[in-house]
């Protein structure tokens, strides 16, 4: 009897946790896409949240600095490791995505101020909704340069 | 040259670190006390020899040595000294250089002594020490090399350990430089704190698997070590807070935790660390919950682990993610191994860790601290679940999924409401045997009292029910230790006639882990004010005004007056720097905010920095967004208020306060380490 009331409240609690994980889990999930995945899916995706990731094509930002409107394209990375890793690890993914025109690009929208890492071939994470005109409209950016961190070769090595 | 002699006392370093594990283990199987000797000795020269490894380091990051790649990553000319000094942990090779560093400094202060009382640990402590101290150096010797150079080959630069055939030295002009991000008081001793914290985790977890092999399974390596894991909670926490202003001061955003991997990363071995120093309490006084405890630290261990590896590899996506590389498997491999052995070990002893006595009520004090630590591990399971949730979910459906911030927030809002509840009932509830009567004659003058606090602020600021609940708690936390510390004070002021000063005094330092305990606990409340505050209550807006125009927010106004743009050439930095002062709606001038953006040459790189303005009310947040050059009439600013958030930083202050006076040796270890006395309780814990 003494042992039971343990074991009630262990399971009332080990319950409880278990129904915050599932029902936070349920309510707030999104869909990690790369962009041949989002334009897959098409359609389906309009309007629901997601987030998307790809390379930053530098000559296409453009900073509404009046309004905070920041528009640019982000062009399709590989999501799986191991491809990245066959192209040479993220830095050089994100170089040949933003090199290669044949790749999928979205153009994303984001309204407020222009982010210090945004440039040239970062790894743009944006979370957000596809519009029916086709834009990503990001409510959350995030960036990341791989370069700025660790890169196993200096850019001088490139030219060779 | 001097990059190899480096990478050759680096070797030495790792092979003394393997010596020692194995003449350690060797030495006890055998029974050859002068082989285990010989052992703690090779793990007292590991420190020096790292130390060599680490001057020569810092002699070639200060010294423009271009050549090596890492310093080439890391630094750059126009960096001050001190900055290119602490770029020894502002990257992945260095840091983890610096952990083997940190490690073999514990482990060396750990095996300094002899210890005549605990002599079976010692051969099994400098196994456990020497594994993890080789583990990192191992990762360092074979896969990150600090001390590699750069050669011109065939193929190209690459960075090579030894030279290659028709390579050439290849020095650049000048180095990358640490990124602008990382040039902040802030960052620059946040890694240092962490690894601190984690590096003195591992002592505890040492002790423990010693305990579990040699047998001597009773609390003497809790009570050993006990020390040692407050220190450990201290650098983990301060190294927590200062990431958090790191993050608030730098990122831009307003905020200061953003629920990202890493962060999570270094939160996870935190909350078991909390849930360890709050159960082994239960195990001093009443010798229960051995296997939890030893089960709380094998776990902490590898968390460190894992933390260290998360921040060290590409696996989950994060602004910090340093790199993806090859040590990222090791690390799977080194977890996986010691979480197996040491599990093993557990359920080897499991029966002489069978608790001493049985829980009979619900609401006893070992009860409550049960279920103090049943909150802690849910939180961490919540953490732990949103970590690998991508992971888990695309191995199963193929589709990568992810959770952010609004998860955490849900999942672990509740978990942390009902830890405050706990705070606020469990030191008024008696070991062994409480009920709701004796419980409920304490608590009901501190309830009435919170209540009427979150009348207060629903009166008067707000009527949001998370917050209310919130503050409600914050009140009855802070009521009844207050209530607490009081009744403590007033008792030894009545029975050694004391004034009430000194009495609070005496109490404090008689029983340190308590009332240290008790001010961690106020701070804790501190603190969740701020976070209440900035989680709810935060508002911005943002919009292009022109010199002397206004833009109002919340009660606040701001002025734009001018906007100035220099070149700072001896640093390498472009600074922009706008001039707003401060008014509260009714006009009154509250004072000037200077938001900057500067921009650094050498990596090419922006950074924005907000103006604040603090008070313990609200704080006025901001940025420079966009300017133009010629035409002044159109700069950009955003604008946000972020209420009580203060307090989160004044108890942060507290907390680590709090820490130290827990930490803080008692007066009896300190009067017999005057006398040059071994003291059970400090010969290693000191």
């Amino acid at each position: 009897m003494k042992i039971n009331k343990f074991v009630i409240g262990g399971i009332l609690i080990l319950g409880a946790v278990v129904f915050l994980i599932w029902s936070s889990t349920a309510a707030t999930s999104e869909y990690f896409l790369t962009i041949d995945e989002l334009n897959a899916k098409g359609a389906s995706v309009v309007d629901r949240s997601v987030r998307l990731s790809g390379a930053v094509i530098g000559d296409t930002i453009q900073y509404d600095a009046q309004n905070l409107r920041l528009t640019f394209e982000i062009a399709h990375v590989p999501g799986d490791q191991a491809l990245i890793d066959n192209e040479g690890g993220l830095a050089a993914a994100l170089h040949q995505a933003a090199i290669d025109p044949s790749r999928a690009r979205v153009k994303v929208e984001y309204i407020g101020p222009l982010p210090d890492l945004l440039r040239n071939e970062a790894q743009a994470i944006v979370t957000g909704k596809l519009g029916e005109d086709g834009v990503f409209h990001a409510e959350e950016l995030l960036l990341k340069c791989p370069t700025k961190y660790q890169e196993a070769v200096p850019e001088q090595a490139s030219a060779n | 040259m001097i990059a190899d002699l480096g990478y050759g006392i680096l070797v030495v370093s790792f092979l003394t670190a393997l010596y020692s594990v194995f003449a350690a283990i060797y030495g006890e199987l055998k029974k050859l006390p002068n082989m285990v000797e010989s052992a703690r000795r090779a793990m007292l020269l590991t420190w020096p020899l790292l130390t060599i490894t680490a001057g020569i380091l810092i002699y070639l990051l200060t010294h423009d040595h271009y050549e090596v790649q890492f310093v080439y990553e890391v630094t750059s000319r126009s960096m001050p000294t001190y900055l290119k000094v602490t770029a020894w942990w502002g990257g992945q090779a260095g840091s983890l250089l610096f952990w083997s560093w940190l490690m073999s400094a514990f482990t060396s202060l750990v095996t300094f002594k002899k210890w005549d009382r605990d002599r079976e640990f010692l051969p099994w402590v400098v196994a456990v020490g020497g594994i993890t101290l080789a583990f990192f150096l191992g990762m360092n010797v074979f896969f990150e090399n600090p001390f590699a150079q750069l050669y011109q080959t065939l193929d190209g630069i690459t960075p090579h350990t030894f030279q290659p055939a028709q390579g050439v030295l290849f020095t650049p002009q000048d180095g990358r430089g640490l990124n602008p991000l990382l040039r902040h008081p802030g960052m620059i001793i946040h890694p240092p704190m962490l690894y601190l914290g984690f590096v003195s985790f591992v002592i505890p977890f040492a002790f423990a698997m010693a305990a579990l092999i040699s047998g001597r399974t009773d609390d003497r390596w809790i009570r050993l070590t006990r020390r040692w894991a407050l220190w450990a909670w201290l650098f983990l926490s301060a190294g927590l807070v200062l990431g958090s202003r790191w993050a608030y001061d730098v990122l831009g955003w307003g905020g200061f935790w953003g629920w990202d991997p890493v962060e999570i990363a270094a939160f996870m071995p935190w909350l078991t660390g909390t849930a360890f120093l709050h159960s082994v309490m239960i195990q001093e006084k009443r010798g229960m919950f051995k296997h939890w405890n030893m089960l709380l630290i094998i776990i902490t261990y590898d968390l460190v682990i894992f933390g260290t590896f998360l921040t060290r590899s590409g696996v989950l996506s994060s602004v910090h993610a340093f790199a993806e590389s090859a040590i990222g498997p090791m690390f799977f491999v080194f977890i996986g191994l010691t979480l197996i052995t040491s599990i093993a070990l557990v359920i080897h002893r499991w029966d002489s860790l069978k608790s001493e006595t049985k829980m009979t009520s619900l609401l006893s004090r070992e009860a409550l601290f049960l279920l103090n630590n049943l909150l802690f591990i849910s939180v961490l399971i919540v953490c732990f679940w949103g970590v690998i949730y991508p992971l888990v979910s695309e191995l199963f459906t193929g589709q990568k999924v992810t959770v952010g911030p609004p998860f955490y927030e849900r999942a672990t809002g509740p978990l942390f409401g009902s830890l405050m509840l706990l705070m606020g009932i469990a030191p008024l509830s008696a070991w062994g045997h409480s009920t709701v009567k004796t419980l409920g004659r304490a608590i009901w003058k501190p309830i009435i009292g919170a209540a009427l606090v979150a009348a207060y602020a629903f009166a008067t600021y707000t009527h949001n029910i998370i917050a209310l609940v919130g503050f409600f708690l914050v009140a009855l936390v802070i009521l009844v230790t207050i209530y607490e510390y009081g009744r403590g004070a007033y008792a030894r002021q009545r029975s050694q006639g004391e004034n009430i000063f000194t009495a609070f005094l005496n109490l404090t330092s008689r029983n340190r882990r308590r009332y240290g305990g008790y001010i961690i606990h106020l701070s804790m409340m501190l603190m969740a004010i701020g976070i209440l505050g900035i989680e709810i209550f935060q508002v911005e807006t943002q919009g292009t005004i022109g010199v002397g125009d206004t833009m109002d927010l919340s009660g606040y106004t701001i002025k734009y007056k001018e906007v100035a743009s220099w070149d700072d050439n001896a640093s390498g930095v472009n600074h922009t720097r706008a001039v707003v002062e401060v008014y509260k709606a009714d006009g009154t001038y509250l004072g000037n905010l200077n938001p900057r953006k500067d921009f650094f040459f050498d990596t090419q790189q922006p950074m924005t920095i907000p103006g604040q303005l603090a008070s313990l009310k609200d704080e006025v947040y901001v940025l420079l967004v966009d300017w133009e050059p010629i035409n002044q009439a159109g700069t950009t600013f955003k604008l946000i208020i972020n209420p009580l958030v203060n307090w989160l930083w004044l108890g942060s202050f507290i907390f680590i306060f709090g820490i130290i006076i827990a930490a803080w040796p008692e007066r009896a270890e300190r009067a017999e380490a005057r006398a040059g006395k071994r003291v059970p309780q400090a010969s290693a814990a000191d």
